[in-house]
Formats: C-alpha cells, structure tokens, sequence
C-alpha cells in the first residue's frame, strides 16, 4: 500500500516554498537534453508547464484532442485572476489572499499549497502582461482591479469577460514559441488512453490518434497530467464538449489515488436549463455578481403569474422584491461564495419563489447599475456577456433582469498529489483542475486561472526538476518495451469490447441518463438514502451501457463515437465515486451538501473531529475502493466556522 | 420546426464528397444549430448510419472550433456569431439548410464538415508572441499601458482563431487572423522590440503555407464571429512597409 505522504516542506507556511527551493536538486543544462517530460492537455497548466520545460531545456512532448492547443477549455474562463498585488491600496496581501483561499475552501485544502500559491500570484501577473496579454487598464496606464466572490478586496485582473482566453493565448503563444525551436513537440487531435508504468514508475503514455485511429506509444522520464475537470459527470455542465476524466481514471487504474471526488462546484450563474435536447450550460461570469442584484419575487402568488407567463420581472414592485443574498448575508451581500450562492437560489427555488417557464431561474438584475453608472459602463465591462445571453435566451438584459440558476462548473477534488505536485505514482504529477490541492472544497472565482497558471509556471518547472535530478543515469527507452506492449493491448482489448457490443442506444443516450442520476441524487442537496439509490442506478446504467451500447464504424478510423465511449465508459465508474465519497463524508462543507448536516439556518454543518482530512481512494477493482486519509493539520491558521454574514 | 438538411458528406480527405439530404421534424427554436446536428446524429445511429463528423467542443462561442458553412456564410445567418451561438429561430419552418466545410486550399477537409487548421497554428508559431521566458518578467505596474491602446488591443486579441475569415474570402486570405496578432502586439510596448521581425514572419509564412492576397472585399470583418476590425489589416500592412524598409 502507498504512504500518503504530503512531503510538506519544514518551517513556518511563509518560508516553506522559499525552503524548497533553496534545498531541492536540479539538473544541469547538458542532462536536461536527455531527458523526456510528456505532458497531456494544452490549457494553462499543461500549455504553462510545457512552455516552462522547454525554456529550461528538457524534450517536451504535449499532447491534446483538440485540433489546436489553443482550444482547451481554460479559454472559455470569464471573470478574471486573482494576485495579491494591492494596487488598490485597500488591504490585501499574500497572506490575505491565502486566507480568503483557505477560508474559501471551507478548511478542507493543505495550508502550505495554499500559501505557495498565493505566493506566486503576484509573479503570473508580471510573466502575463511581459506576453502581451491585454488587462484592463486605468486612465493612467496602470492595471485595473475588480472584486470576485468570497473576498473583501480587489484583487482580480481582468480582461474584459475573455480573461481565460487571453490567459490562454499567452501561454499558448510562449508554447508555440517552444515548438517553433524545435524543444517542444506537440501532438494535437491525440488523445491518452493509458498510462505506462516501468518499475513502479510512470514511464510513458499510449495515445490514440484521432484521425488515424491508430494506437502511438510514447516515452517520458516523467508525465504530467494536466487534464482538467470531470465535471461533464454530469453530462449538462458549463464545460467544453470533450472535457473528461478519462486520463485520470486510467491512471488511478494504474495505482494513482482520487482525492475528495465529491467536492464539485456548481456555479451560481449560468443560463437555466430550457429542454431535453440541451447539450451544455452557459456561464455568466461571476463578476457580474458585481454590478447585478440577485432577487425573486417576495409573494409566492407572483412567482406564480410570472411562471405562467402572466407578470414579467421587470413590473414586480421594489418593495415586492426579495434580494436575498443582501438579505441573509449583509457583509458580503451578492458577493458570497458560490457554494453559498447556489445553494441560497436552490432553497429559494424549492420554497416555491423561482421566475420563469421552469420555475428554476432566479433574477439577476442591472437596472440599478445601469441607472447609477450609465448603460454604456455596464456595456463596456459586460457587452460580450449581455450579448451572449441575448443570443441563447432571446431576450434583452439591459431591459429585463436576467434569468440565472446553478449549474455545475468545476471539480475541486481530483487525483491526490505530494507538495511537489507528485501523485502516488512515482514520476507522475497532476497539475490545474485536475489534481484536488488548493480548492479545498469550494474554490474562490478567479483563482482556477491562478492555480493552473501557478502549477505550470512557477511551481512544476522547479519540483519536476527535483525528480529528474535522479533520473539523469535513466536512459530513453524504446517503446517496444513489453511494458508498452501491454499498455497498448489493455486500450485495444477496451475498445474492441466496445465495438463488440452493437446495442440499440447511442453513447449519448447513456451519459444523458447518467447526468440526470448525478443532478437528481449527488447534485446541490446530498442525503444518505438519495446517495445510496444513486449508486444502486449507476451500477445498472453501467452495465446498461456494457450491454446495449451501439457504437457505428470500425476503430482504426476517425470514429468519434467511439471517442465518447471511452469517455463515458470512464463516467459510468468515476460517478459511483462520487458518490461513494459524498457518501462517506458525513458532514457538510463548500460544495459538499448533505441535507443531514446543516445549520438551523440551512448554513454547512462542517465536523472537523472526524472529517478534517483528505479522503484520497484507491481504485481495487470496478466499483471497489480503497479509502486513505491524509489528515489535514492547520499550524497557521486557526480553524473556524464559515461566515460570510 | 420541419427541416431539410444539405449536408457535405466526404469520407476522407482523399476522397470525393457529396451533398446528402436529410430531413427533421419538430426541432425547437430554441435549439442551437450544433444540438440540432446532435438530434440529426442520434437518428442516424439509430438507423445504423454513420453521424455527420463536424468539430465543436466549448459551444459557447469562445475555443473557435466549430466551423461550418451555412447556408453561404460562415457560422450562418446571425451575424457577430460562432455556429455554435446559432440558433434554430433564426430558421423558418420548411427551411432547407445548406451545411458545408470550410473551403480553403490552406484547410483540407478531414473528414465530412472537418477541416484542418493547423495552418493558423504554424502562423503563430512563426513569430506570433514576444520572447519572454518564464520568471523573466519585470513588475506588470511598470510597463504602463495607455487605456486607449489597451483597448485596441484586446479587441484584436478576441480574435478565437475559427478561420471564418478564410472561409469567406473569395481568395482564402489569413489577412484578417494575422493581423490581429500583429495588431496586439504591436499596440503595446511590450511588442515592439521584436515588432518588424514578427510582422516579416508571419507574413513570409502566411504566404508560404498558400493563403491568397487580400483585395479589399471586407468579407472577413462582415463574418468574423468577433468582429474584428479590417483596420487590423491596415495596420499589418504599414507594419509591414516599415519593417521591410527598415530591413532592405
């Protein structure tokens, strides 16, 4: 069995990372040469990552299933990244932003992470606008700041509501900077299907070429997933299309742990849902939460008419209003938590007070912005998000409040790793949204582009570093290996089973059900008894699936069925994970909401004697793990019920 | 919605392609064009019929992959869209709707409605960033950046990379995508220490990789899904002037 061991630097969390770096190997510039570093995935943390490698002089090999890299999915991030910097002068350090962090994530993140995230903030600031990424400015030339949820300062640098994009662009233009100089090779339109190990160690992947369908082995000294999130678990989430878990679950088949699975996020604003044949969610960007009030009408016979269409948003009087959020929560007001916003318009939803044809909408309202500042300040700072809602719901925001209601976004848990970023698996580290480290259970807005940019930029360039330090006498090996031989049979055996089984309904028929079992029994409100039947229905959907799917074309060709096969077939197994771990934590915190656990106000009930650790899974055999705790020692920072009132 | 549908069917890139059409009932107005091909796709499985091959993957307008002509326009009827922020109410009932790939020598069709673009990532890769390394950066407050010129340059850094301005090109010109590249970099001080080797190498490998000429027809800024400005390509073709002079 594998030691949990979070190789927390010593000393006190400000000093940690400095301790490290002052101490750790590296490797000189003629060993760098020989030595092979695979990365999977092209958003920031991996498009970051590889860039980083290639400067410093490693062979980087970097993969995605995109046609560029310039399309994974952190370019659809809105609102903006977070930095200690102060420039508004209004009181914010790095220790504050590692406090709102922590505070943040309900208690349930690694202190010295968190810290050394903070700590590097500051210098993706510097390294983005050195790569002409285009922030929003002041008169005077200098960086403007907003606010985000969850925080009392201005922190967040924005690019009008393309932040990602921009973000992305920038790493994206210093990684092709890298192929162009021959350091980085890169591998779009790939997908991994499998890890390979070597010794106990993560030696390789086996990657399948999409248009080909051809199954390619390669080597790395090291490999680095950086994969992003799970959260199309759910099928209807606001992630991209080809998001999926599907790397991370084959390397946990390969020994690597699955930490806190249950702590998902679902965002407070996005576009309700409005029929069976929808595909995806649409965001709208938490920084709207900066300028719109949220509320529902205060008479349930108003609600009513407005469900049916009898009374609009816009002619329900001032004082028959409930701005709720300002209501329960008057110091942060519509600038709570998401956690804690999502959960505040599903209660008021379930109480019988949601607007629109559904009934599963909350307003959003501008009207007292718009009138305070003008409508062309609202325009300037949210045009591109006014119109994209106008485009989905046909309907003018300027004019009308908008329609909003949760929706799931992004997963704070994902595969455990060390301090070093370094999973259970030696030699394979995880980096962004895809390993579990810094969100805890609820991550700030803002700060995912913070921490993919941080893993790949600031924090892997050194500890990668640190591994390969005693790999220098490890020669390239040849993927004739038999160790790759048979990685490469497991993926083929996998996707001939699939082919074999020429059922009656599409891949999309199975995910579609298994998002609604997620949404329905493992979605905002957790029970025991909801849980349990939840698992009950996805072990039969999964076997449902293994019997009956229809999968058209041959697997030697583009045959993008069968891309999403592989996908859900992994959903089918990840979601009974899920599940089992929301299961297991009896208590409520963050995103995690057991019904059982709560306040006599309807806050999270969190139990910090029994549930203050990491609840990290070994994978055993389908539908059978293995539970280890990392218990979480807080030496900084003192340990508190969460109030945002 | 009753609909009948013209689709591009081509089964490799080798291959010869042909029209083939469908027809839907009951789609929603409210379905986006994308979910609509999804319901098209889901009849064909269950027909046992292979699915209609088109790229997609964010369908919130913003990763550029999804790239279908529709009814002789790049992304359709709506304008300042992607395909995928393309709804069926911009269709009447009884439509018949027209889908093809992107047609530009530069962008080999891969499959069906499947193009390949990694031209547009070659063009990048030429010289679209400025060289700094990682930690080698100086305090962002430093470098202060006049509001205007920021401006400027974020909106020609929206540009998603979808290739619509190609596509709509009767000369399949990458004016429009390089010069936007150009255009944020060169509006900011951090740019102009590498600004006429970039502008010199992106337009070298622009023309080398097959991509016509401009003549002034506009069609790219007419269909971009963001709007770029042709006051890009301008300002591409004086940065050019003034790099060539400069180097000859």
């Amino acid at each position: 069995m594998t030691e949990l061991n979070s190789k927390i630097p010593k000393g006190p969390v400000a000093q940690k990372w400095s301790n490290y770096k002052a101490h750790q190997n590296l490797v000189n510039p003629s060993n760098k040469r020989k030595l092979d570093i695979i990365v999977v995935g092209t958003g920031l943390a991996g498009a970051s990552a590889a860039a980083s490698f290639g400067e410093l002089g490693f062979n980087v090999k970097i993969f995605c299933y995109q046609d560029s890299p310039r399309r994974a999915h952190s370019i659809a991030a809105q609102g903006g990244i977070n930095a200690a910097k102060n420039y508004p002068n209004d009181g914010d350090s790095v220790y504050r932003l590692y406090y709102d962090t922590l505070k943040g994530g309900d208690y349930r993140a690694r202190e010295a992470n968190v810290y050394r995230l903070a700590e590097v903030s500051n210098a993706i600031i510097d390294q983005c606008v050195a790569q002409g990424v285009p922030f929003a400015r002041e008169y005077g030339g200098s960086l403007e700041n907003r606010s985000f949820g969850g925080a009392q300062v201005s922190r967040t640098f924005f690019a009008r509501g393309q932040t990602g994009q921009q973000l992305l662009l920038g790493a994206y233009s210093a990684l092709s900077r890298q192929i162009k100089l021959g350091m980085v090779t890169m591998y779009n339109r790939h997908e991994m299907m499998d890890l390979v190990m070597v010794d106990g160690k993560a030696r390789g992947i086996i990657a399948r070429d999409l248009i080909t369908g051809k199954l390619e082995r390669y080597f790395g000294h090291a490999v680095i997933l950086a994969t992003g999130g799970y959260g199309n678990v759910f099928y209807l989430s606001t992630n991209a299309m080809g998001s999926n878990t599907s790397a991370l679950w084959q390397a946990m088949k390969q020994g690597a742990y699955f930490a806190n699975p249950c702590f998902t996020q679902i965002h407070p604003t996005c576009i309700p849902v409005h029929g069976d044949y929808q595909s995806k969610l649409t965001l709208m960007s938490e920084s709207l939460r900066n300028d719109g009030r949220i509320w529902v009408p205060r008479k349930k016979e108003d609600a009513e008419k407005n469900r049916q269409g009898l009374l609009k948003g816009n002619d329900i009087p001032e004082e028959d209003r409930d701005y709720y959020l300002e209501r329960r929560y008057p110091a942060f007001g519509n600038l709570v938590p998401r956690d804690v916003a999502s959960r505040a318009a599903k209660e008021r939803c379930d109480a019988g007070f949601g607007v629109g044809p559904t009934g599963l909408a909350v307003y959003l309202d501008f009207k007292e912005s718009i009138k305070r500042l003008g409508k062309h300040v609202i325009e300037e700072r949210y045009g591109n998000l006014f119109q994209m809602y106008e485009k989905i719901v046909d309907e003018n925001p300027y004019e009308n409040p908008m329609m909003i209601y949760p929706a799931v976004h992004y997963a704070m848990g994902g595969l455990w790793v060390d301090y070093e970023l370094q999973s259970t698996i030696t030699g394979l580290f995880v980096a962004g949204e895809a390993n579990f480290s810094d969100h805890g259970a609820n991550r700030l807005g803002a700060s995912a582009l913070m921490q993919g940019l941080a893993d790949g930029y600031f924090v892997l360039p050194y500890t990668v570093q640190n591994y390969l330090s005693a790999e220098i006498k490890t020669p390239r090996m040849s993927t004739d290996k038999k160790e790759f031989e048979e990685a490469e049979k497991r993926v083929q055996d996998r996707m001939a089973k699939l082919m074999s089984i020429q059922g009656s309904k599409s891949v999309d028929h199975f995910h579609k059900e298994l998002g609604k079992i997620m949404w329905e029994h493992v979605g905002m409100g957790r029970t025991k008894e909801g849980l349990t039947q939840g698992i009950a229905l996805i072990r039969e959907l999964r076997k449902k699936f293994w019997s009956d799917v229809r999968i058209p074309g041959k697997p030697d060709e583009l045959n993008v069925e069968l891309e999403k096969a592989n996908r859900v077939a992994d959903f089918l197994e990840m979601g009974e994970l899920l599940a089992l771990d929301a299961l297991n934590r009896n208590e409520s915190c963050g995103g995690h909401f057991r019904e059982e656990y709560q306040t006599p106000e309807g806050e999270c009930l969190r139990d910090d004697e029994n549930y203050k650790y990491v609840a990290a899974w070994e994978y055993v055999a389908e539908g059978e793990f293995r539970l280890h705790k990392e218990q979480l020692v807080y030496e900084e920072t003192e340990v508190k019920a969460r109030n945002y009132k | 919605m009753n609909l009948t549908l013209k689709i591009w069917r081509q089964k490799d890139a080798k291959s010869k392609g042909k029209f083939v059409t469908y027809t839907l009932e009951n789609i929603s107005p409210n379905c986006s064009f994308l979910e609509m091909l999804d319901i098209l796709n889901e009849s064909l499985i269950q027909k046992n019929e292979e699915p209609v091959v088109f790229d997609h993957d964010c369908r919130e307008g913003i990763c550029g992959m999804c790239s279908l002509y529709i009814n002789g326009r790049p992304h359709g009827p709506d304008d300042a869209v992607t395909a995928c922020q393309l709804h069926m109410r911009k269709f009447k009932d009884g439509d018949t709707i027209t889908v093809e790939p992107w047609r530009a020598k530069p962008f080999p069709v891969i499959k069906d409605l499947m193009v390949d673009r990694t031209a547009f990532d070659k063009i990048i890769q030429a010289g679209g960033y400025i060289s700094v390394n990682t930690g080698g950066a100086m305090e962002a407050n430093h470098i202060l950046i006049p509001k205007p010129a920021a401006e400027l340059s974020m909106d020609a850094a929206a540009c998603i990379g979808c290739g619509a301005c190609v596509a709509a090109c009767k000369n399949a010109s990458a004016m429009l995508f390089v010069s936007a590249k150009i255009s944020q970099f060169a509006l900011l001080p951090q740019g102009r220490p590498e600004a006429s080797e970039r502008v010199m190498k992106m337009v070298k490998m622009m023309d080398d990789l097959g991509f016509g000429n401009c003549t002034n027809t506009y069609a790219c800024e007419a269909e971009c899904p963001k709007s770029i400005s042709r006051s890009n390509i301008a300002r591409m073709n004086l940065e050019f002037i003034c790099a060539k002079a400069s180097w000859e």
